[in-house]
């Protein structure tokens, strides 16, 4: 359940941007979570309704935008589509393989009221 | 508002340096609030884990600035950190100025555990926490003060799914795995065998009477990280340990002469 503490630090990012903008109420948030994060998310939003009760946070818009994992192959250069870490590179089946994307973890933007 | 770090008081975990006295680290809380009315777009940028990684390259820098070789030991529960601490700790006594962090959920046993072996120890509880982060590990350096060119063991809270996310500012990360949890764990779990260079596999006597392959976990393990090292031992027989020892002594860095 550490996505608990995500969500925590999520509150915290929040907390202190709108705070910074003076705003009593945070209407969206919008956020970007790789497929390769390590976020679960169910086990995220049950978080999530549980920590943003009585936060600014409470009743704003969460936009989620999933990051599709992205590999690069260390052997022959090949940029595939990289959904687990113990997968082999589809064109030479070596292992040795850099995540280009997929492991985003980002507080975009909040619109503040 | 803690002084150091800047931390709120919505810390639920607690710090014990064991065979000292205690004292209770208060955060006080600083609120401020004014209003103004609209909407405004706020392009924030920030990833989520800035605030862990900002205090992991603290506890990074203060690791290098006086030398310290600082592991991070992960695992499932039960895998024997421990009792490998314990064995090591008990081994290699005088080599080196040992320190140790334990993180658990409940009690002091395994700090308990440390200390019955003459080495300083701090005894992080967590709580309802399942990891250890970067700002635990800063407050409990700050009572431990550990001296120059020493060796720190950080034993994370037994799982093998969250502390993976979180960089605590080690210089490497030891994952260890026992030959009586399943061989497939690599890939069934592979954030923390991606994340660590150091696999040790321990309870190797008990080989002749489980189904586990060493082959098999070495290379489920190498599917998920090529560059991985494997070193097999047994805490309970000392086979092997030989190697975590040169493994250890090769890590401390050595320290450059003016």
């Amino acid at each position: 359940m550490h996505e608990l503490s995500i969500v925590m630090s999520i509150l915290d990012i929040a907390e202190k941007e709108s705070a910074k903008n003076n705003a009593v109420q945070i209407d969206e948030i919008e956020l970007e979570i790789g497929e390769l994060s390590g976020i679960d998310m169910p086990a995220f939003d049950f978080a999530w309704q549980q920590a943003v009760k009585s936060t600014k946070l409470e009743g704003a818009a969460r936009i989620v935008t999933h990051i599709p994992g992205e590999g690069l192959c260390m052997d022959c250069e090949a940029v595939f589509p990289m959904h687990q870490l113990y997968k082999p590179c589809p064109v030479c089946s070596h292992h040795f393989i850099t995540i280009l994307k997929g492991k985003e973890l980002r507080v975009k933007s909040l619109v503040i009221n | 508002m803690c002084a150091t770090c800047g931390c709120d008081s919505n810390a639920s975990s607690s710090i014990q340096h064991i065979g000292e006295h205690n004292h209770p680290h208060d955060h006080a809380h600083e609120h401020d609030h004014s209003h103004s009315h609209g909407k405004t777009i706020v392009a924030v940028e920030k990833d989520i884990l800035h605030e862990n990684n900002l205090l992991a390259q603290r506890n990074r820098g203060y690791f290098d600035a006086k030398n310290i070789l600082a592991l991070n030991l992960v695992s499932s529960p039960g895998s024997g950190k421990t009792s490998l601490l314990e064995r090591t700790l008990t081994d290699m006594k005088g080599e080196f100025p040992f320190y140790v962090i334990e993180g658990d959920q409940q009690t002091t046993r395994d700090a308990d555990r440390i200390h019955a072996t003459g080495t300083k120890v701090a005894q992080i509880n967590t709580g309802k926490g399942c990891h250890l982060d970067a700002h635990m590990i800063l407050h409990a350096l700050q009572g431990m003060k550990p001296v120059e060119n020493a060796v720190l063991f950080i034993e994370n809270v037994g799982n093998l799914v969250c502390p993976a996310m979180f960089d605590l500012g080690e210089k490497e990360r030891v994952v260890i795995i026992s030959v009586t949890e399943g061989d497939d764990k690599p890939i069934k779990y592979p954030d923390m065998f991606h994340t660590s260079t150091l696999c040790i596999i321990n309870k190797v006597d008990l080989l002749p009477y489980v189904p586990f392959s060493l082959d098999k976990v070495k290379e489920y393990a190498r599917q998920v990280n090529p560059a991985l090292e494997f070193i097999e031992l047994s805490c309970t027989s000392g086979e092997g340990l030989s190697g975590w020892y040169q493994w250890l002594k090769a890590k401390v860095p050595v320290t450059e002469t003016v």
